[in-house]
């Protein structure tokens, strides 16, 4: 979906992407990878322009995104945070920061997706836990209907089990069709949940492919 | 001493002794506020003595009017160069201040000469002009400051309302209201507490000259009243320019610093 073409970010003399190629399919789960520093996260915001490169190009199904509609886009590739953002007012209000129309019945639906229950829709998003915030988080996003979700390390502020559900609801994600792009440097997280990785070092691809071609047989 | 307006250097050097308190506790709590409270000192009382001798020639019944309004112009001028200089952050915002006092000096203008509430002399001119603009510059330095604060501590808040596809103005909204708030709130606890706890300068320096203090009031309340509009259309003017500018074209939040209070 996303082609990364000579793609610069940031400074010449402190790059975060440094002439990337790369390619995000428009299937599967990918998992972009890498040390501290090397800019998954920063290829992620390209995604949806809450960057822009310094040189080259980025392109979404051919077309460079510097000529979309950035609202637009932004619905159509939906993204979820490291840390969960929750606005004030209840979980419905803020599933109505992104479908100003969503009523009980699609907020329900929505949060089902995520793995809350419908319950939830009347809780004060400021009183949720970690998991359960990042998941008000992803019915959130999910209320754009989006063609694609970024999710950049959505667990790292999350324990063992929340990190398990949010992993489950990616792949369920997937299944539904909606392609994902996850931000991970956990390699447990790589060969559980790749179909692709993409494994950045110092703002380049390193290697790509399936998990066990990028981290062997570990 | 014949009256209570006329002080002279022993009685402005005896209020020095305050200074001097305020500059012990600077010292004591090691707030690093000593070269500050020097600074300021001296160059208020350098500026008012040269303002002083100024005016003297400004409301001169001989003096064109014309040096009146050129006055008030370099207040305006001067106010829009010390906000800019107070929240350096946003881009432009010499000429957003520069706009939002010019509005805010032909509104006041317009109520406190167009209707008839002072007449427009020398003597009314560069004062009203000095108190509007000096209490709206305040609030345009304190919205501007709040925004950029509010904008980079909550930048994670406002990236995720852009993210789903919100523009700038809706995804700034939060955070633009609670600048103004911050930035009216002061003025209008001023106004609420007006002779309860707060007896403002220009009241109190009239009683002090010696006018009735019936008529005292009456100056002051119509002051109270165009200096708070003039605070929210500044305030209003400066947060809604400064904050435009903080977004790109293409709704992406601009690169902030951590954090613009002037540690001096």
């Amino acid at each position: 979906m996303f082609e990364f073409q000579s793609v610069s970010v940031g400074p010449p003399e402190a790059r975060r992407l440094e002439g990337l190629d790369a390619r995000l399919p428009d299937g599967g789960l990918t998992v972009v990878a890498g040390p501290s520093g090397s800019g998954k996260s920063t290829l992620l915001r390209l995604c949806n322009r809450l960057e822009v490169p310094s040189d080259g190009t980025v392109r979404c199904r051919g077309e460079d995104v510097a000529q979309h509609d950035p609202l637009v886009l932004r619905r159509e590739v939906a993204m979820v945070f490291q840390r969960p953002v929750t606005f004030a007012g209840t979980v419905l209000d803020n599933l109505r920061e992104a479908d100003r129309d969503c009523d009980e019945a699609r907020g329900a639906e929505l949060l089902e997706r995520a793995g809350l229950p419908a319950t939830f829709l009347a809780r004060d998003a400021g009183e949720l836990s970690g998991g359960e915030a990042q998941r008000a988080c992803l019915a959130r996003a999910l209320a754009t209907d989006p063609r694609m979700m970024l999710m950049d390390e959505p667990t790292s502020a999350l324990d063992a089990k929340a990190t398990k559900v949010l992993e489950r609801l990616a792949k369920q994600l997937v299944a539904d069709g909606t392609p994902v792009i996850w931000v991970s440097h956990s390699e447990e997280q790589m060969r559980r949940l790749a179909d692709r990785v993409l494994l950045l070092v110092d703002g380049r691809v390193d290697r790509e492919g399936s998990a066990q071609e990028v981290l062997g047989d570990g | 001493m014949d009256s209570a307006s006329d002080i002279g250097f022993v009685g402005l050097a005896a209020s020095l002794v305050l200074v001097v308190i305020a500059f012990a506790i600077s010292l004591r709590l090691r707030l690093r506020l000593e070269r500050d409270l020097v600074v300021s000192v001296a160059r208020g009382l350098v500026q008012l003595l040269i303002v002083g001798a100024a005016l003297a020639i400004i409301i001169d019944p001989d003096t064109p009017l014309v040096w009146s309004w050129l006055w008030v112009v370099g207040i305006v001028v001067f106010a829009a160069a010390t906000v800019k200089r107070r929240a350096p952050a946003v881009p432009g915002l010499f000429w957003i201040a520069l706009a939002a006092n010019g509005v805010t000096g032909l509104v006041g203008f317009a109520v406190a000469f167009g209707l008839g509430i002072f007449p427009v002399q020398g003597t009314t001119l560069v004062p009203i002009a000095g108190m509007l603009i000096g209490n709206s510059m305040k609030s345009a330095i304190v919205v501007a400051e709040r925004l950029v604060e509010a904008l980079s501590e909550q930048r994670a808040e406002v990236e995720a309302r852009l993210a789903l596809g919100q523009p700038w103005a809706a995804a700034s909204r939060p955070i633009l209201r609670g600048a103004l708030r911050t930035a009216l709130s002061p003025q209008i606890e001023n106004t609420k507490a007006l002779g309860i706890v707060f007896l403002p300068g220009a009241m109190t320096g009239l009683i002090l000259a010696g006018v009735d203090p019936l008529d005292a009031v009456l100056v002051q309340l119509a002051l109270m009243y165009l200096i708070l509009g003039g605070v929210a259309t500044t305030a209003a003017v400066t947060a809604l320019g400064a904050v435009r500018r903080l977004f790109t074209s293409d709704h992406r939040l601009v690169a902030l610093p951590r954090s613009t209070r002037d540690t001096g």
